[in-house]
């Protein structure tokens, strides 16, 4: 197939409010490409996070997707009844949430919550104890491959008894079950001390290698996505401001805010380097500024950015939703 | 859970026990009135009889050895003469205590039957019709006097339609042999099918009365940690993983959320083993609650007193239970 194997168009998710419409994520489009990492990096309350729970139909009501379309492997899912989408939940299409201890049920043992999903697309298990022994085997294995020592005796504990690092891989395992062809990772490492990041982050990388899941690792770390995908989208207040091949985003920033995020990360090589965080607060998402939503915190502004603006294509696939870049 | 912990935590028990012990001793002591008095009432008696009277109820001892008297007696269940009674006051509760028991459990059936899955669905379509409903009559049902809706009850289901009796336990006629003391169990044993129709036909009406009252309680704790619940990431996650929506709700939403409502059915539960003096009174049922009324009026402190502890111990027994369960609902949780 040569299609994206998730490609997201004009995507809106509104949440009324009683202070009004809260648009969420404003216009989105992007693709997912077989087999590749691709980064969504934005601070809190871009819309990263609710573009892709919009994709798996995990919106939380009153919020719902108002315009748009979302398709996967080609076919339209977007608005698809609810049954449909549960058969794509977790068996094409998995997530992982950013805090798995929140994520995992606290009352249910590690292997109740891995079987459970194992048994919600396998139609084929057999019945009676045989069912019983392929499932914890399966459910062993799923922790081998992520990592987790002693599979046995894990499969028997409850979340809280487990460490931090060893519940995001657990969350993980939960999440490959099915051998999704998309992996999302929602803040993978957010909820972690930073040696066990790294830890998590490789095992990403590995079992892309390995399974040839694609992973979209969204994440309001630059330095994180960086390091590990390919392609990167930068948002900002419901819209992608920026995007591209991550070297190239990173090495010449092409939009202010990225700019900015760049700037706000403390850098090993460059130690004396100030740390200069973006002035103001991310745009009122129910009032957003009629032109660039940067631009009251723009070192940059002109009046010119008060007009409406499209993501501006640029050479080598990029893109970026500034005036500064020639139309 | 482990086994120790629950010896344990019925070890803890004793010292309460005690306390709850020594407060209902104190209690009687400090109520006005002289015990002598009270159980002579208007007989005459010399001066020397009363002193004698006082002397075999162990009224002239000092006060700690009295208590530890107290204590042993109870112990073994002997809680003296009900005045009103002239009978052990033992046996005058345990008379009582299964009718008691009876209506607490079909009644706290009736509520867990009806609450609990109202306030699930009320919680799931969350401003639908069926939370406004559930919401108007949880309101109701809290608010409704327990009487107003006894007499209501028996009105429509009794006097216009004559489908059920309007009091007592069981007909005349239909009586069997007390094994267990519980009507539907003893007229099983006996193997009465008639009798036993008899007796729920006789149960349904007050166990509806209290059931309602409580199903609207356990309805809106449910609701709300329900609420709670469905906002949960592990809720999300559940769904994420492509389970359907009733194994959702089921086995992650409420299985979380039944905390409170556990807590509030064990609580309530001890209350109703307490007796409803007004349902009782209304529907005519010989339960605990009229008993132990009529006793305060009468000063029959005996009585009184062996109910207090009872009170008392199925609270705390029941507290418990609670927290036993919590256990099992979240392994968090120890004992």
């Amino acid at each position: 197939m040569s299609g994206p194997l998730l490609e997201i168009r004009g995507l809106a998710v509104v949440f009324p409010t009683r202070g009004g419409l809260v648009r969420a994520v404003d216009g989105v489009d992007l693709e997912v490409f077989s087999g590749e990492c691709l980064g969504v990096v934005g601070e809190s309350g871009s819309g990263k996070s609710v573009t892709f729970l919009a994709v798996l139909g995990l919106l939380r009501p009153p919020g719902r997707i108002e315009a748009g379309e979302i398709r996967f492997e080609g076919r339209t899912i977007s608005g698809l009844p609810e049954a449909e989408l549960r058969e794509l939940r977790g068996r094409a299409i998995a997530i992982t949430l950013q805090d798995a201890l929140t994520a995992l049920n606290p009352a249910l043992t590690v292997e109740q919550q891995i079987v459970e999903t194992i048994e919600a697309h396998d139609p084929d298990l057999p019945r009676g104890r045989a069912r019983r022994r392929i499932l914890r085997e399966r459910a062993q294995e799923l922790l081998r491959l992520v990592g987790i020592p002693e599979p046995a005796r894990r499969l028997a504990a409850y979340p809280h008894e487990l460490s931090g690092g060893m519940r995001q891989r657990v969350m993980i395992a939960i999440a490959l079950s099915c051998r999704p062809k998309l992996l999302i990772a929602d803040e993978p490492t957010t909820a972690l001390d930073v040696t066990i990041q790294a830890q998590v982050l490789d095992l990403l990388a590995e079992l892309r290698e390995r399974l040839g899941t694609a992973i979209v690792l969204v994440s309001h770390d630059l330095g994180v996505v960086a390091e590990h995908c390919g392609r990167v989208v930068v948002m900002y207040a419901g819209q992608v401001v920026e995007r591209g091949p991550t070297a190239a985003v990173i090495g010449e920033p092409r939009h202010p805010y990225t700019r900015g995020l760049l700037r706000s990360i403390p850098s090993i090589a460059e130690p004396e380097r100030p740390i200069r965080p973006i002035p103001g607060q991310m745009a009122d998402p129910i009032r957003p500024p009629p032109g660039c939503r940067f631009e009251p915190r723009c070192s940059l502004a002109r009046p010119a950015c008060r007009l409406p603006i499209a993501l501006r294509p640029i050479d080598g696939g990029r893109a970026a939703r500034c005036v500064e870049v020639a139309a | 859970m482990r086994p120790s912990a629950l010896l344990e935590r019925l070890l803890q028990l004793v010292p309460v026990l005690l306390g709850i012990a020594l407060v209902v001793f104190l209690m009687m002591q400090a109520t006005p009135g002289d015990p002598v008095e009270l159980m002579l009432g208007d007989a005459l008696a010399t001066p020397e009889q009363r002193e004698a009277l006082r002397r075999d109820m162990g009224l002239d001892r000092p006060l700690p050895e009295r208590f530890l008297h107290f204590l042993g007696n109870a112990a073994t269940l002997d809680f003296g003469q009900s005045f009103h009674h002239r009978r052990p006051v033992a046996d005058v509760i345990l008379e009582r205590l299964p009718a008691t028991i009876e209506l607490t459990l079909a009644a706290m059936a009736i509520a867990i039957a009806v609450g609990v899955p109202l306030g699930v669905v009320a919680a799931v379509r969350r401003d639908g019709w069926i939370d406004r409903l559930a919401t108007i009559l949880g309101l109701a049902g809290v608010s409704m006097p327990g009487f107003w809706l006894g007499i209501l009850l028996i009105l429509l289901f009794s006097v216009q339609l004559g489908w059920l009796p309007v009091s007592g336990r069981i007909g005349f006629g239909a009586e069997v042999p007390p094994v267990t003391g519980l009507l539907l169990v003893d007229t099983l044993l006996a193997g009465r099918p008639a009798s036993f129709l008899e007796a729920l036909r006789h149960l349904l009406l007050p166990a509806v009365t209290l059931g309602l009252a409580m199903a609207a309680l356990l309805m809106r704790v449910t609701r709300t940690s329900m609420l709670e619940a469905l906002r949960q990431d592990y809720v999300t996650f559940a769904t994420a993983k492509g389970l359907p929506r009733r194994r959702v709700l089921i086995r992650h939403a409420l299985r979380n959320a039944l905390t409170p409502t556990v807590t509030v059915a064990a609580i309530e539960t001890g209350t109703l083993l307490g007796g409803n003096m007004i349902v009782e009174t209304v529907f005519g049922w010989p339960g605990l609650g009229r008993l132990v009324v009529e006793g305060i009026f009468t000063r029959n402190y005996p009585l009184v007193q062996a109910a207090v502890l009872l009170y008392a111990v199925t609270y705390v027994l029941l507290n418990l239970l609670a927290d036993v369960l919590q256990t099992v609902l979240n392994p968090k949780v120890r004992l």
